[in-house]
């Protein structure tokens, strides 16, 4: 079952208006795969297309590999930059549990020492089981522990959220 | 053959003995995977915390330094602690058995077995014989199989041609005793090859080849027309002093990978080989030197294929 949820482009130009004054020429950005990659593209063409942008696949990362295995679709994280020293602003669609951002920064920080981490979600949706929180945020949404909201591209590149 | 033993009821991977019989969706995942490991050599800290405390032992009941190192390096650069056993100079001197050596590992809890043999059909005995969540992988055994050394080729030539479907590929040499040449075979005609060739001999070629879907020809100048992948294989020198072969300066002129031979085969054509190389028998140094030779690259990849069959077959405890 799916109800109606806000407007992505309309969430994306405010999560770009609450990160610009932070921006400084060493920021670079990050998106988790896959939805937090889309939502990093969406922000770069917002904020500055002359940011570095790289993505990530935490695959490798991840504390349940013992008990699901190797996602059987894993990509190759894509990097561009140097990560030592540089600002990064790590972005993800949905944070929950709070896990894959601990696997993202670990996997950072094997390709150097950051000068720091911030995050910028899409959606908070709550449900933390790790001691992290977004610097950004497009929308806190309280929603049942077994509900579960997801975001999607069609054909076109258009981002819809779905909650089901 | 062994597909009973290699996958598990839901198709999963469980030990990787022989690319006889798996499909290819497999061998492209396995080939997938690998792609998204070739970044990890080139970062500050060259390891992924995947395996981490996961117990590998490489049984190397065969002497060998590629392998045994590529594999080493795969395992660590996933953060697994390896242990390298070279077990023809230790207990089995001393007359311990092969299933002895692998209890005992076992009460060591071991998770994973790379095993390298001069039998064919070691690594899947010890398969057959191991506790359920211990996955085997057999690194060479006897005449039978390299499975790893067939998909590092593959992996090889789609990251130089970038598909297979439209592609010829000539194996030359030593057919007859060459386990990387039937895992090659089997890999390449799996993923989609229309046309692999094989060049040697006809005292160097298994009796039935041509039923494991390969052209044959019995000289360089045919079999090497218009080709767009050469694998030179290795001629063993023992093979030398039976009468299978001349000698290692007849075989050069016939069969050694030389420029001149090499016009033959498309511009554009790559020549591989699994090393370790005897220069002027089977191939000459201003080949495997040469532009078109991408025999380097194929031990940098090796790595991330065998990274990638080892993650793949420590999933979920069975």
């Amino acid at each position: 079952m799916n109800a109606p949820l806000p407007d992505v482009a309309r969430l994306l130009d405010q999560l770009a208006e609450q990160i610009r004054p932070s921006l400084t020429p060493d920021t670079a950005l990050v998106g988790i795969h896959t939805g937090g990659a889309w939502v990093a593209a969406e922000l770069h063409k917002r904020l500055s297309p002359v940011l570095p942008l790289g993505t990530l696949d935490i695959s490798f990362y991840r504390d349940d590999f013992s008990r699901i295995g190797l996602h059987p679709q894993v990509k190759p994280s894509a990097i561009p930059f140097v990560v030592e020293d540089q600002a990064i602003l790590l972005v993800d669609d949905v944070l929950h549990t709070g896990r894959t951002v601990r696997a993202a920064m670990n996997e950072l920080f094997d390709y150097g020492r950051p000068a720091s981490i911030r995050l910028a979600v899409l959606i908070d949706r709550g449900g933390r089981e790790l001691p992290i929180r977004p610097d950004f945020c497009g929308l806190a949404l309280a929603i049942e522990p077994q509900q579960n909201v997801q975001l999607r591209r069609n054909e076109q590149g258009q981002l819809s959220l779905t909650l089901a | 053959m062994a597909d009973g033993l290699q996958l598990s009821p839901d198709g999963q991977l469980k030990h990787l003995l022989t690319l006889d019989g798996l499909p290819s969706r497999i061998l492209t995942q396995i080939l997938d995977t690998a792609e998204t490991f070739m970044d990890v050599g080139e970062r500050d800290v060259k390891k992924v915390p995947l395996l981490r405390g996961k117990a590998i032992f490489n049984l190397f009941f065969e002497p060998s330094t590629r392998t045994r190192t590529t594999f080493d390096i795969a395992a660590k650069r996933l953060s697994a602690d390896v242990v390298t056993l070279n077990i023809a100079a230790s207990s089995q001197s001393k007359g311990e058995t092969v299933l002895d050596t692998v209890a005992n590992l076992t009460a060591m809890h071991a998770d994973m077995f790379i095993v390298r043999h001069s039998q064919s059909g070691a690594a899947h005995f010890i398969a057959r014989h191991v506790a359920p969540h211990i996955a085997v992988v057999n690194a060479g055994d006897g005449r039978h199989a390299h499975p790893t050394q067939g998909l590092l080729d593959a992996f090889t030539i789609r990251r130089y041609k970038g598909a297979f479907h439209n592609l010829r590929v000539a194996i030359v040499g030593d057919i007859l005793h060459s386990r990387v040449a039937r895992s090659q075979i089997h890999a390449l005609t799996t993923l989609g090859v229309p046309e692999v060739r094989v060049i040697a001999p006809r005292t160097l070629l298994p009796a039935g080849v041509e039923q494991m879907g390969v052209h044959v020809y019995h000289d360089m100048q045919a079999g090497l027309k218009d080709v767009d992948v050469v694998i030179m294989l290795r001629l063993q020198n023992e093979r030398m002093k039976g009468a299978l072969l001349p000698s290692a300066q007849e075989y050069f002129k016939q069969f050694g990978l030389t420029p001149e031979k090499l016009a033959r085969a498309r511009p554009d054509a790559i020549v591989m080989h699994p090393g370790p190389m005897n220069r002027g028998v089977e191939i000459d140094s201003e080949v495997a030197d040469g532009p078109q030779s991408v025999i380097l690259p194929q031990v940098t990849y090796g790595i991330a294929v065998r990274m990638a069959v080892m993650s793949m077959l420590m999933g979920p405890a069975q």
